[in-house]
């Protein structure tokens, strides 16, 4: 898990980005989405945004998608301005929503015939992509069946599908995964993969860790409108978190001591130098160190008794968590 | 407003979707309006000629079916663009999934407008092979009342299409269509002439698009036209089309591009 595909992209070797965001900023009235953010994505690189919900992923995830003009800031998308070049721009990207809206009138195979043409497609090439798309997203034996009844994992597959009908330089995907079960989204994430393999530039937003961790080659990490870091998953975890985490738990008694308590305990191990850091999570303490086991061996030898713990390495969880004080999913 | 060839793909979206259900649509499109053309037409349209009738001394199974035929326009028209429309942008997303292609919003509206145009058209085409079989027309000029029809499925589809983009409850159809649908439907001049109406009544029916259509369909059916009153009904329901396309594509550019 820890290590990511790719990861030390640089951008100096970057040659024009396909998308290059300044300033970007999205009001809708009174509230501000996103909040003057700079964004430089390169050509094949598989590049997120992470954050949680309201963090404003989506919201410049639909800016980048040509379908929602900035309020403020300079947005250029393979070159173009999309408040001139909104079409131009939209031909050559392809878009995988949060929420499918695959047409459910239509069959499986329909949806891609009907949606090749709005690309100004041959019906021949139309067709001959959705037989290999069908076959790529492994839907060839529902290609006859209605839309309405396929699983959620089908559904997005088709939706992946549809978004690449145009053979698209950039593939924007919104949560790729949230809401599908594990082996779902393993197929998914393997499909994902091997378009990043083909050279596809990939930009897709999520709040799981783990799909960051498996997928980007960079990533910002946002909150509140505004980008809190950027790195790869590697780098960011090597800037803002230790080499390993040992997680604690502690009996929960109703109007006992609660984390919080332990927490002052574990005070003279970070003076000691065993441990970096302290974070207090409602359910469990996290001791940021650069020696997981070593660390644990002082908390017991200080006569603390945790219920349960746990040495791992640093995840982007922590990064997050050191970033905004929060948790990713809460 | 242009027709671009996203518009293009649009119909032919919908036009593909209509090739799974075009039975049960028919049923609201066609059947209905036949099945109100037998029971009035022919069981209590006997009782009307054996009274004073209708004015022009034609039967009343001649008089009603033009003006069915132009009634069932503005209901297919209505019905195909309140929750569709309503349920592309907020439901099924369908018009999200369009605007991610180099679509615009105007061509989403365009397109919608000639999927509506070909469901009025293909209903009224269907209505009016009945209406020939009842030998309810006068004049070979009824086959012009197929082009009122569409005017007058346009007029409706428009406007009503601007409503659904401005909506995000659909209680409001249910409004629509017991406060404006179903009057007109019953007091614009389908059934019985608009001068047996208290005299403000039918100054409000003379406003309404479906009384002009109806009117035009009917002097068509009957061979009584007038190039004159012709003008302003297709007038008329002109200015009804283009007012609401446009109040429809500016809501549909609000609502979609945001």
């Amino acid at each position: 898990m820890d290590g990511a595909p790719g990861a030390g992209d640089s951008m100096g070797d970057m040659g024009e980005p396909l998308v290059r965001a300044r300033g970007l900023v999205k009001r809708f009235g009174t509230s501000t989405a996103v909040d003057g953010i700079d964004v430089d994505i390169a050509p094949g690189e598989a590049f997120g945004f992470l954050g949680p919900n309201g963090a404003g992923k989506s919201t410049t995830m639909r800016m980048i998608g040509a379908v929602s003009p900035p309020t403020a800031g300079e947005l250029r998308i393979l070159g173009m301005d999309p408040a001139v070049d909104g079409p131009a721009i939209r031909a050559r990207l392809g878009v995988v929503p949060q929420t499918d809206n695959l047409d459910l009138e239509l069959t499986v195979a329909e949806n891609l015939l009907v949606y090749g043409r709005y690309f100004g497609l041959p019906r021949a090439t139309v067709r001959q992509r959705t037989a290999e798309l069908l076959d790529f997203v492994q839907l060839t034996d529902r290609a006859g069946d209605r839309v309405e009844p396929l699983s959620g994992g089908m559904k997005r597959r088709l939706t992946i599908a549809r978004a690449l009908v145009n053979e698209p330089d950039v593939v924007l995907l919104d949560e790729p995964t949230t809401g599908l079960d594990p082996q779902a989204r393993h197929v998914l994430w393997e499909r994902l993969y091997r378009l990043k393999q083909r050279g596809v530039t990939l930009v897709l937003t999520t709040h799981y860790m783990d799909e960051a961790e498996q997928l980007c080659d960079r990533l910002v990490v946002m909150d509140g409108g505004r980008i809190a870091a950027e790195g790869s998953p590697a780098e960011l975890i090597a800037a803002w978190s230790t080499r390993e985490v040992c997680e604690l738990r502690f009996p929960l008694t109703e109007g006992g001591p609660g984390p919080a308590a332990h927490a002052d305990a574990l005070a003279p191990l970070v003076a000691r130098g065993l441990a970096e850091r302290v974070e207090v999570l409602p359910d469990r303490l996290l001791l940021y160190t650069a020696d997981g086991d070593a660390a644990l061996s002082a908390v017991l030898a200080q006569g603390l008794q945790p219920v349960s713990s746990l040495v791992r390495r640093s995840s982007l969880e922590d990064v997050f968590l050191r970033l905004t004080g929060r948790t990713l999913v809460d | 407003m242009p027709v671009s060839s996203a518009a293009v793909s649009f119909f032919r979206q919908r036009l593909t979707a209509h090739r799974h259900f075009w039975r049960s649509s028919a049923v609201g499109s066609v059947l209905e309006p036949v099945l109100f053309l037998a029971a009035m037409g022919l069981t209590l349209g006997t009782l009307v000629d054996r009274g004073p009738g209708v004015p022009g001394g034609v039967g009343y199974l001649a008089f009603l079916a033009p003006g069915l035929l132009v009634a069932a326009a503005m209901q297919t028209a209505t019905g195909e663009s309140t929750y569709p429309v309503l349920g592309a942008i907020k439901w099924d997303r369908l018009y999200e999934a369009v605007l991610a292609t180099p679509a615009r919003a105007v061509d989403v509206l365009a397109g919608h407008l000639l999927y509506v145009a070909f469901r009025v058209t293909t209903s009224a085409a269907a209505f009016l092979v009945v209406l020939l079989l009842f030998g309810a027309a006068e004049s070979p000029l009824v086959v012009l009342a197929l082009p009122v029809a569409l005017l007058t499925g346009l007029a409706f589809a428009a406007p009503v299409t601007a409503m659904a983009a401005a909506l995000e409850e659909d209680a409001a159809f249910a409004a629509l269509q017991r406060f404006l649908i179903v009057p007109m439907f019953l007091f614009s001049g389908t059934f019985f002439p608009v001068d047996r109406l208290p005299a403000v009544l039918e100054w409000f029916a003379w406003a309404t698009p479906l009384w002009h259509g109806v009117t035009l369909a009917r002097d068509l059916a009957l061979g009584t036209v007038d190039g004159g009153s012709a003008l302003l009904h297709v007038g008329h329901l002109a200015l009804w089309t283009a007012a609401g396309t446009a109040l429809a594509a500016r809501a549909l550019q609000r609502r979609l591009v945001r």
